[in-house]
């Protein structure tokens, strides 16, 4: 991070300094750090915006409802002898979840919680139970998105910006056109995208009928939960990958043209050249693409609420999505403020994991 | 601008390039072009040729019509005016209170400067989204002075709208960015002909910051414009919504997709004029975002 350039003189100018720092740092904390602060508070209470009941300090409980998960290791029913009853398929019968999930004696600990996911075991089932179903959909739904498409999407943007890092005439009004989504509002996107996935009549599904002369069946992209979150994705990237492209281009332009000579004189391939001298140039760039896309993924909120509002079955849920829907349209302070202080944590973490990631630069 | 080599590419080289290239910018280009094209037609031809490439042609029945439709419908005209009231008077501001907190903490030597910048630098890595409950719990207690009294609740406002987004890091930031690395000869030169603080920072070295303050205004004014969430939470009178949230209004019972695609148009196109005008500019600006890190 920057200094500020030494000072001029070392006399003390105070007061000068502090009335022109002050009208912005005034409006920064009040607007800012204040409301930051607060989040934090609210998040260890029971506040909602209209209650009869005082406010009340709870500690952590909220985030022990947000972030409760547990597993159950469900074992198969036996018969009398011993051996694993199993059902016309073959496959082996389980207890009820709900025995453990609804009997609030015998098992407090999975008391209220719900299916995640489950999967099998040698012949045990796992279950993995949350607190709080929609919430973990849609922590899972981010990370899913960091680990399979943030890559998929900065490569997209790497290609564009080799594409468009070319000598050839004219190339800077293909940089315009790939740029120009970044300006227009996701709000505005989104609702064109609607057309574009619509499952009837939508654009998609007529450009790939037409390149598959008739055999594609028209899908509703948003309609179904799987493919609902991708869809969005995309529209996503194809909104922001300009931006990438852009980030991309000015880590090319800092490669020295010299040792793309040398590698030349040496008889390099084209792959060669960008295996060997460009991509290795590029490694901080590269931390930075994924952490601005990343970042972009958690504050995932216009598209959702304009396309699907988180559904269908929560397959759209997204963090900022969830804080909002608590905080404001539920009212419920407390629980949205948490659900923000944990989005912050998870930001923190980022950016300090990329401070790392590029340590040796500020070395 | 490219560190590649001066190729000569052969003719099929340049025709495949070219090719690759333009089919790429079809893709970026064709939901804007539908855009367009769409909020010319009457709704019934707009959802048939969504089935076939009439959907971005101007053919068939094309007309002016959903743009008239669409200023009957809802207040388009306030919400434009309103639009551009919130985000100039922001855009303006924060340039002043940005550029002059930025002065102070590059040139200036006072007690607690690198403690209160670090504090402005640490801003940056909040997301609004995580502060947007706290905030909107905040403002609707404060005190405001209307022309009848004195009130609490700055909800359904000009100055809600306004206010809080003055002040911000990544503005702070770009002018500190530049600011340092201006002569310093020039402020000592100005000193000596006894020019106070603010002279030399509206007379020496606002003149010279022309550069980043199109950055920071051309950042400041697409976040002002397109901004979703805040908007959405303060305004739930119609009288100050910009011009996203005034959307809403085409969507109850019935959709009309022709004045949807036209009020879109209407919001869109002075943005796209005023990027391609200036794209070098816009294009830099948000590449210095990204470089913050």
């Amino acid at each position: 991070m920057a200094q500020p350039a030494h000072i001029v003189k070392l006399e003390r100018q105070n007061l000068a300094g502090w009335l022109m720092a002050a009208p912005a740092f005034v409006l920064l904390f009040m607007f800012l750090m204040l409301p930051f602060l607060l989040g934090f508070v609210f998040s260890l209470t029971d506040q909602r915006l209209v209650s009869p009941n005082p406010t009340q300090f709870v500690g952590l409980s909220n985030f022990a409802q947000l972030l409760g998960a547990d597993t159950l290791v469900l074992a198969p029913e036996r018969d009398a002898s011993g051996a694993v009853v199993k059902d016309e398929t073959g496959a082996p019968s389980y207890p009820s979840l709900r025995d453990y999930t609804r009997d609030r004696d015998a098992w407090p600990q999975y008391y209220g919680m719900k299916e995640l996911f489950a999967f099998n075991w040698g012949d045990s089932r796992i279950e993995v139970l949350v607190r709080d179903l929609v919430f973990a959909r849609a922590l899972l739904n981010t990370f899913a998105f960091v680990i399979v498409v943030a890559p998929v999407q900065g490569g997209l943007a790497l290609l564009l910006a080799l594409l468009i890092n070319q000598k050839l005439r004219g190339i800077n009004v293909f940089r315009t056109i790939y740029f120009m989504p970044v300006v227009i509002s996701i709000v505005v996107v989104a609702l064109l995208w609607r057309f574009i996935y619509d499952g009837r009549d939508g654009l998609l599904n007529t450009l790939l009928g037409f390149l598959s002369f008739g055999l594609f069946r028209p899908v509703d992209w948003l309609g179904q939960p799987s493919t609902a979150l991708w869809s969005i994705l995309g529209m996503s990237a194809w909104q922001g990958v300009g931006f990438h492209m852009v980030i991309w281009l000015s880590g090319l332009q800092t490669i020295p043209a010299s040792l793309y000579e040398a590698a030349s004189i040496d008889g390099a391939t084209t792959w060669q050249k960008f295996r060997f001298v460009t991509w290795p140039g590029l490694r901080n760039t590269a931390v930075l693409v994924l952490i601005v896309i990343t970042m972009q993924a958690f504050s995932l909120f216009p598209q959702v609420d304009v396309m699907t509002q988180g559904g269908p079955l929560d397959s759209t849920q997204s963090v900022v999505y969830q804080a909002v829907q608590r905080g404001y349209v539920k009212q419920d302070i407390a629980t949205g403020s948490a659900i923000s202080v944990i989005l912050f944590v998870i930001v923190l973490s980022i950016s300090l994991f990329q401070r790392w990631l590029t340590r040796e630069r500020h070395a | 601008m490219t560190p590649t080599l001066a190729a000569n590419y052969t003719l099929w080289g340049r025709i495949w390039r070219y090719g690759l290239l333009t089919i790429i910018a079809l893709v970026f280009i064709f939901p804007v072009i539908f855009m367009l094209v769409s909020s010319l037609k009457p709704d019934l031809q707009l959802l048939r040729d969504t089935q076939s490439f009439r959907a971005f042609l101007p053919v068939g029945d094309i007309s002016l019509d959903n743009y008239f439709a669409a200023f009957r419908r809802a207040p388009v005209a306030l919400f434009v005016m309103n639009s551009i009231l919130v985000t100039s008077i922001t855009v303006i501001a924060a340039l002043f209170l940005g550029s002059l907190a930025a002065f102070s903490f590059t040139f200036l030597n006072w007690r607690g400067r690198d403690l209160v910048f670090s504090l402005v630098l640490a801003t940056l890595i909040i997301p609004f989204e995580t502060i947007a409950i706290p905030l909107l719990l905040l403002v609707n207690k404060l005190p405001m002075i209307t022309p009848s009294g004195f009130t609490i609740g700055w909800l359904n406002s000009y100055h809600v709208q306004i206010v809080p987004w003055i002040a911000d890091g990544l503005t702070i930031f770009l002018f500190v960015q530049f600011f340092k690395d201006l002569p310093k000869d020039l402020i000592e030169a100005a000193r000596l002909d006894g020019a106070n603080w603010f002279q030399i920072y509206w007379m020496v070295i606002m003149p010279i910051s022309g550069p980043v303050l199109a950055t920071a205004a051309i950042l400041k004014f697409l976040a002002m414009y397109n901004q979703y969430l805040w908007p959405l939470m303060v305004t739930q009178s119609e009288q100050y919504r910009p011009v996203m949230i005034g959307l809403q209004y085409f969507f109850q019972l019935n959709v009309a997709w022709g004045e949807v695609m036209a009020y879109l148009s209407l919001i869109t196109v002075p943005v796209l004029v005023f990027y391609l005008v200036l794209q070098r500019a816009f294009i830099s600006s948000i590449a210095s975002t990204g470089l913050k890190g």
